[in-house]
């Protein structure tokens, strides 16, 4: 166990993250068992203002998420220096077993995050409240989640060793090596480089479709889950040898180094938005036959259609521009 | 969106004309978190400050120090040794080091001694630290006068003072050549304190060092980035433990908080009540009270950030100076250099603006929900 | 604008020994542009149901109309939209905000919708111009009299141009010279085009010329005749 301020900070926003998301669970199950939203009673009443409570602790809970996955990837990336074999976060996700997990489960509880808000924006503006049963159904999904975080996070954080010697991102991103990492490192560039285009042609449309019609969301959901992940492979695959200006260097974790102007944040903030807004308006667009919400859909799909539309673009131009700018030529190499 | 940015700017307007008006409650919270602010913040400033120090004095270190072990002990160094080490790929400097310590009684305190680089000091004469100097009161000309290991005295004339902006590095410092350290300490020709190595490419270090347990099994290698990785973590880890014992201030904070946020006058209640019956939502008042929030934990944060910052950096962080850095009575007025690292803010503000959001959301809901028919009652 | 109240019941403390309901079964329908005066006994639930009217509270049975459409079954969040656009307050003890001036405890009601910050002043200061105040409009309500914190009330309650204006005991704290004043202003927010329900035990208002109908409340319940 390393006791260092940012670990105890990462290990206190999980605890109190967990909490919160316990107390507007036992709430939104109150309001799963007695909502009627016909009824005048003292009770409806009472669980009608319990809503606002349960709004405030998960929006709450969900901007901490969030900054907890940038403080959680910066302190990887700052502890780099106590492990012997870690150059970069790559090295100290790969101290022991949970590193990674707890990575992919933080990133999980911010897709979710940006998926249950939507759904509560939308709801709150439908004046008999149609989605209530959906979305506080959902939120029980959130607990599990949370819960797993601490878990994997705190594993991962007591079972951190300066003795061990880690493997960084020269070995796990190596074309040589196996695993998943490895992969995605070896995948040829000309065909990751055609995979991003299609996906960034299938985005672009869908999303282009949403903003003007304003419905079938689902495609954008799923087109943008798509180009989300061929990015990240992308990025692996060849984009990052572009920053390097270095024909093996496979790491997605050193772009963030101040070394290279921090062009890591800049490809992986509008990234992760694009994909959060992508999701989110497929699901806003399947309410847009309730009367209730008829008016809300209509203004809102469009909008985060648009939105995603913008981030991924600007994801888009980014690569374009990191290629453009680099002096690596790998021209009659790759292709 | 105009409408939603107008709507948050008279929220804001609202809030700070409120604020005012109730000076005594809002200037006691200010107060009280900016506190636990500068705590928190001259912590971290201050390690981290004497971190980045550590590691710039190491920079110019050699990469590899090589000390011979006698019986578990460090011993001096045959010159043989660099003869026996050869030619190494990768290393680009080899040379024997001699250097010491001193205790002077006079003052209770340790010197450095070193030699390294200068060759061309006449017998008699030294360098020496701003802190020496200023401790035993020396000037450029003075004698400085240390018992050799013979038990006779050894005068030297101070040649230079260092200079003082690298204090931190240099106040011990005492720099002599190497015949004058031989003859004080009674060591003979042919010995070093130890060797250095430099190695240029930071991946051949660990091949290096492999390598020099081969060749001389009675040596332990050092290596700079050992060194780096034990400062980085002695220093988390000794924030990490003040924070712990600060733990119990930022929960007494959280129990204030809560308090003020939930204990509200009869005329706030009666304000809250009749904002609700003149057209304010639930939702209105929350966002009202979580810009009253946002203000005050800005403030506290900046004005705690920036108390903190002159604590440490001007004020030689004279609170915390006897905990944290212990080290010898020559450093009474060291300054720190100046640095601000993202990561310690960031953590930073997960310690203190975390748990006062946290206290304040039930609070502030459950003012929230009074009922907008209460003030017909 | 038509408000209609069909069978509304409101019960405080449900379900607990002190249950008690303020208003049992009123049907009653308030028309448009004239002043209705509710009277009755304090306790009678005038000022429950002129609450439930101006959308404050919901009822615990039953439904209110207005124009036609069921608000009694919206949500506080919906409610409130309503209630901003739709009705204008008069308290018994004012309630306004010391420590504000005049002008901004005038703007205040509307603060939540957002509107450009010209055109709001704009029309607070004509409302302020129209009741006299205009030369108070900085100064800390603290400093006026009872019957210019009576008109800055009005002010208040005009702010975001609402079709009904719900007046409760408005004239419990005044003499009758500044009754009559009031109902005199409330005559003119008629003519203006305004509806407007007042809520009295005072022979100034329900006696007055001004007044179109008379609704009296007993007990929770509508009496005729004479209450």
């Amino acid at each position: 166990m390393l006791l260092n301020p940012a670990i105890m900070a990462l290990v206190l926003v999980s605890m109190v993250d967990t909490l919160m998301v316990l107390m507007a669970s036992v709430f939104a199950l109150q309001v799963l068992l007695h909502w009627d939203i016909d009824s005048g009673t003292e009770r409806q009443l009472r669980l009608e203002r319990r809503t606002y409570l349960i709004s405030t602790l998960l929006i709450w809970t969900f901007t901490f998420e969030l900054l907890s996955l940038l403080l959680f990837v910066y302190n990887a990336e700052s502890m780099s220096g106590q492990f012997v074999g870690a150059m970069c976060a790559t090295g100290v996700l790969n101290v022991n077993a949970w590193g990674w997990p707890t990575l992919f489960i933080k990133m999980g509880v911010f897709f979710f995050g940006a998926l249950w808000l939507t759904l509560n924006y939308i709801d709150n503006r439908g004046y008999d409240y149609p989605l209530i049963r959906y979305k506080y159904g959902l939120l029980l999904l959130a607990l599990p989640l949370v819960v797993a975080e601490l878990v994997v996070q705190g594993q991962f954080f007591l079972g951190m060793d300066p003795q061990v010697i880690t493997s960084c991102c020269g070995t796990l991103f190596s074309a040589d090596a196996e695993g998943v990492a490895a992969e995605v490192s070896g995948l040829a560039p000309d065909r990751a480089l055609i995979l991003l285009s299609l996906s960034g042609v299938l985005v672009i449309g869908s999303g282009l479709w949403v903003l003007l019609r304003g419905r079938t969301g689902w495609l954008l959901s799923l087109c943008g889950t798509l180009a989300f992940v061929v990015a990240l492979v992308s990025i692996v695959s060849f984009l990052a040898l572009y920053i390097y200006e270095h024909p093996h260097h496979h790491c997605p974790f050193c772009i963030l180094k101040s070394g290279y102007d921090y062009v890591g944040y800049m490809l992986y903030l509008p990234l992760f938005l694009g994909a959060a807004l992508a999701l989110s308006a497929g699901v806003v667009t399947p309410w847009r036959e309730l009367p209730s919400l008829r008016s809300t859909v209509t203004r809102m799909a469009p909008r985060l259609g648009g939105l995603a539309l913008l981030f991924f673009l600007i994801f888009y131009l980014l690569s374009v521009f990191v290629v453009w700018r680099s002096n690596l030529t790998m021209e009659g190499v790759w292709w | 969106m105009m409408q939603l940015l107008r709507r948050q700017k008279y929220l804001i307007e609202y809030t700070l004309s409120s604020l005012l008006r109730r000076k005594g409650k809002s200037f006691g919270l200010l107060l009280v978190y900016t506190l636990i602010v500068f705590m928190l913040a001259s912590v971290t400033l201050f390690t981290h400050a004497l971190r980045s120090q550590a590691k710039s004095l190491l920079d110019s270190s050699p990469e590899i120090i090589v000390q011979r072990i006698l019986a578990g002990r460090q011993a001096l160094v045959p010159e043989q040794y660099l003869d026996k080490i050869g030619r190494l790929r990768g290393v680009t400097k080899k040379e024997g080091r001699l250097w010491g310590y001193y205790y002077d009684p006079a003052v209770k305190a340790n010197y450095t001694i070193m030699t390294g680089g200068q060759e061309a000091l006449p017998l008699n004469r030294i360098l020496i630290g701003s802190g020496i100097a200023r401790t035993r009161g020396l000037g450029l000309g003075d004698y400085l006068t240390l018992r050799d290991s013979q038990g006779g005295a050894y005068s030297f004339q101070v040649a230079e003072i260092l200079n003082p902006d690298t204090e931190f590095m240099s106040a011990d410092l005492l720099l002599m050549s190497p015949q004058a350290f031989r003859r004080l300490f009674g060591i003979q020709e042919g010995v070093y304190t130890d060797l250095v190595l430099s190695v240029r490419n930071p991946r051949e270090v660990r091949k290096v060092a492999e390598k020099l347990t081969e060749l001389l099994p009675d040596s332990r290698p050092v290596l700079k980035e050992e060194i780096l990785r034990t400062y980085d973590s002695v220093f988390s880890w000794r924030q990490g433990v003040v924070f712990v014992l600060l733990v119990g201030a930022v929960l007494a904070f959280v129990i204030f908080a809560w308090d003020k946020a939930s204990g509200l006058s009869a005329e706030e209640k009666r304000e809250i009540g009749i904002l609700k019956a003149v057209g304010w939502e639930t939702a209105d008042v929350m966002r009202m009270k979580f810009w009253e929030g946002a203000i005050i934990s800005l403030s506290a944060f900046l004005l705690g950030y920036l108390a903190a910052y002159i604590h440490v950096f001007y004020a030689s962080a004279t609170l915390f100076e006897p905990v944290l850095k212990g080290w010898a009575v020559l450093y009474p007025k060291f300054q720190l250099l100046p640095t601000v690292d993202g990561l310690q803010v960031a953590t930073l503000l997960f310690f203190t603006v975390l748990p006062y959001v946290v206290a304040t959301i039930i609070p502030v809901w459950r003012t929230s929900i009074t009922d907008p028919d209460a003030v017909m009652r | 604008m038509l408000i209609e109240l069909d069978n509304v019941h409101k019960a405080f403390n449900q379900g607990r020994p002190n249950e008690f309901w303020a208003v049992r079964g009123v049907s009653v329908s308030f028309e448009a542009n004239r002043i209705t005066c509710l009277k009755g006994a304090s306790g009678s639930g005038k000022t429950t149901l002129l609450s439930m009217v101006g959308c404050l509270s919901r009822p615990t049975r039953g439904r209110i109309l207005l124009d036609g459409r069921v608000i009694s079954g919206l949500p506080e969040r919906f409610l409130t939209d309503v209630r901003c656009h739709t009705f204008g307050f008069i308290f018994q003890r004012f309630n306004l905000i010391p420590g504000l001036s005049v002008l901004e405890n005038v703007m205040l009601p509307a603060y939540p919708l957002g509107l450009p910050y010209p055109k709001l002043l704009a029309s607070a200061r004509q409302l302020l111009e129209r009741f006299g105040l205009l030369s108070k409009s900085d100064n800390p309500v603290e400093w006026l009299s009872g019957g210019e914190a009576q008109r800055v009330a009005i002010c208040r309650a005009l702010i975001n141009d609402p079709q009904v204006l719900i007046a409760d005991e408005p004239t419990a704290n005044l003499d009758s010279r500044l009754s009559v004043e009031f109902m005199g202003l409330m005559a003119d927010l008629r003519s203006s085009g305004k509806t407007v329900l007042i809520s009295s035990h005072d022979p100034e208002v329900f006696d007055s010329p001004v007044v179109d109908e008379i609704v009296r409340m007993r007990d929770g319940h509508i009496t005729t005749g004479e209450g």
